[in-house]
């Protein structure tokens, strides 16, 4: 019988280190979540884009691709919060690392402003556009001109190529978790596409708080369950995968099946996030009930919750749980 | 350019470490660690049933791995491979993201108050001018052993080809270059 442990004393006591790793707080929590739905406004408005063949019928939806830039820059402040040397960040641009998912995560945001300016010029109506020239310095008006005239020539490339920004981004911020092999909760492949599609479902849940079409509307919560029935079987497959491989991954799923963060993740993410905004939906477009705004509001506090639980229990997940 | 033969190693004999921390207060010492913090830190282990007990003393610190997770975990280049393999942090590089410390499987790195990731450097200063680590040359009880275990000569070799050892966490894939004597 291999002896049971009993005792681990250490004198090392590092902050953000000890007793289990905590360096990373709100700030990535914050951008994890505003990155999927900034994935998500690109894939679905560009999505809606290209299926309509004729742009986008709610007039709400035309602006998204800048509120998408927007929410995207507030997650990068709040990723530049996170750093600690915080003087250095040019550091990221100074260097290609090939090997860091981190360095081309910091290379798909720079590339992501451009394609998203393009989206949104060549989604802007007339009206739209002669505002939008009204308001811009006189210098800038004919570059304007320019851009708009490029955004409306390759209007589907723009599209296309923003649905593929989009998806790596929610791609990319799930496999940046998955890279690292230390972090025995996050040794999955899995947390790639399971961020992606957390990130369509709360981009969905975010576009849905606003009024929009009818038609466009039915289209975004089809899509939405699609999104959040992809999200339970990642969720289970993330799971199982881990529980059944290797010592390292049982220990690890073990803190979401029965350890430290099973409460948290099975209420808030799974029956709160997923299963009961889930229901509504399905119920209200098979009984043709009245559509709620808690649905879309359940979805992002999940979403939220995901990265949450998955960041903060992920990093606590060490090979020191291991005897 | 001279092709890097040496790979700097470490070996600690659990059978003579008495957990005196003194290889802590050295390499707080030389290296201006600041207050609350520490590169190399002293772990205590029991295991058994009672009366059936094994008690295990280990100076553990940095692991200079040989696949670094670090190394590749860094975004700007700042963790990288120095000489002998040792594993380094230059502070002007580095942005503070702390990839490398989730990367780590040792969990052997931190954040200095000023900002940049810090960690065990082998003493790669003093190694230079041809004296060992702060913290092997004040073991009292001649635990720590440091040097080229490329060499068959070196001490470090002829522990690791006469003793009986383990590193930790083999299963993190890192190749760890610290190396528990038993």
């Amino acid at each position: 019988m291999t002896p049971t442990l009993l005792e681990t004393v250490t004198t090392r006591a590092n902050p953000g280190i000890d007793p289990a790793l905590h360096v990373w707080g709100w700030e990535i929590t914050a951008y994890l979540f505003l990155g999927g739905i900034v994935a998500g406004i690109f894939v679905l408005v560009a999505g809606l884009a290209l299926a309509s063949g004729e742009g986008l019928r709610s007039r709400v939806l035309r602006p998204m691709p800048l509120v998408a830039l927007g929410l995207l820059s507030a997650g990068m402040l709040a990723l530049w919060l996170d750093l600690a040397h915080r003087l250095w960040a040019w550091r990221f641009y100074a260097t290609v690392r090939p090997t860091s998912p981190m360095s081309w995560g910091a290379w798909i945001l720079v590339l992501i402003y451009p394609a998203g300016l393009l989206f949104f010029l060549g989604s802007l109506d007339g009206t739209g556009r002669a505002a939008l020239t009204a308001r811009a310095p006189v210098p800038l008006r004919r570059l304007l001109a320019r851009l708009t005239e490029w955004s409306d020539r390759f209007r589907r490339p723009v599209l296309l190529v923003s649905v593929a920004m989009g998806a790596g981004l929610g791609l990319y911020t799930g496999l940046l978790l998955g890279t690292m092999p230390s972090r025995l909760l996050w040794n999955s492949a899995v947390l790639g596409p399971l961020f992606l599609a957390s990130g369509l479902s709360t981009g969905a849940a975010f576009l849905l708080l606003f009024p929009l079409d009818e038609a466009e509307r039915k289209t975004l919560v089809r899509w939405d369950v699609l999104a959040i029935a992809a999200e339970l079987v990642l969720v289970a497959l993330f799971l199982v995968g881990l529980a059944t491989s290797g010592e390292p991954g049982r220990a690890a799923a073990g803190l979401l099946l029965g350890g430290t963060y099973t409460a948290v993740f099975w209420s808030l993410v799974v029956v709160t996030g997923l299963l009961v905004p889930l229901a509504m939906e399905l119920l209200e477009s098979r009984r043709h009930l009245p559509f709620v705004a808690l649905t879309p509001v359940l979805i992002l506090a999940g979403g939220l919750a995901l990265r949450w639980v998955l960041l903060v229990a992920g990093q606590a997940s060490a090979f020191r749980m291991l005897p | 350019m001279r092709r890097e033969t040496r790979r700097y190693a470490m070996t600690v004999d659990t059978r003579l470490c008495v957990g005196c921390k003194a290889c802590v207060l050295a390499c707080k010492a030389e290296n201006d660690v600041p207050d609350g913090f520490c590169r190399d830190w002293i772990v205590e282990e029991v295991r058994g049933e009672f009366p059936d007990l094994l008690a295990e003393i280990r100076s553990e610190r940095c692991n200079h791995c040989s696949e670094s997770p670090c190394v590749k975990a860094c975004p700007t280049g700042a963790s990288h491979v120095n000489e002998g393999g040792t594993v380094l942090v230059t502070h002007g590089k580095c942005s503070g993201c702390k990839a490398c410390i989730a990367a780590c499987p040792y969990d052997a790195r931190f954040v200095h108050p000023k900002g940049y990731i810090d960690k065990c450097t082998f003493c790669l200063h003093r190694v230079r001018e041809g004296l060992r680590p702060a913290c092997v040359s004040v073991c009292p009880t001649g635990t720590l052993v440091f040097g080229d275990r490329n060499d068959p000569e070196s001490p470090v070799a002829r522990k690791l080809g006469t003793r009986k050892w383990k590193v930790r966490h083999p299963e993190s894939g890192a190749r760890p270059n610290l190396f528990f004597l038993v």
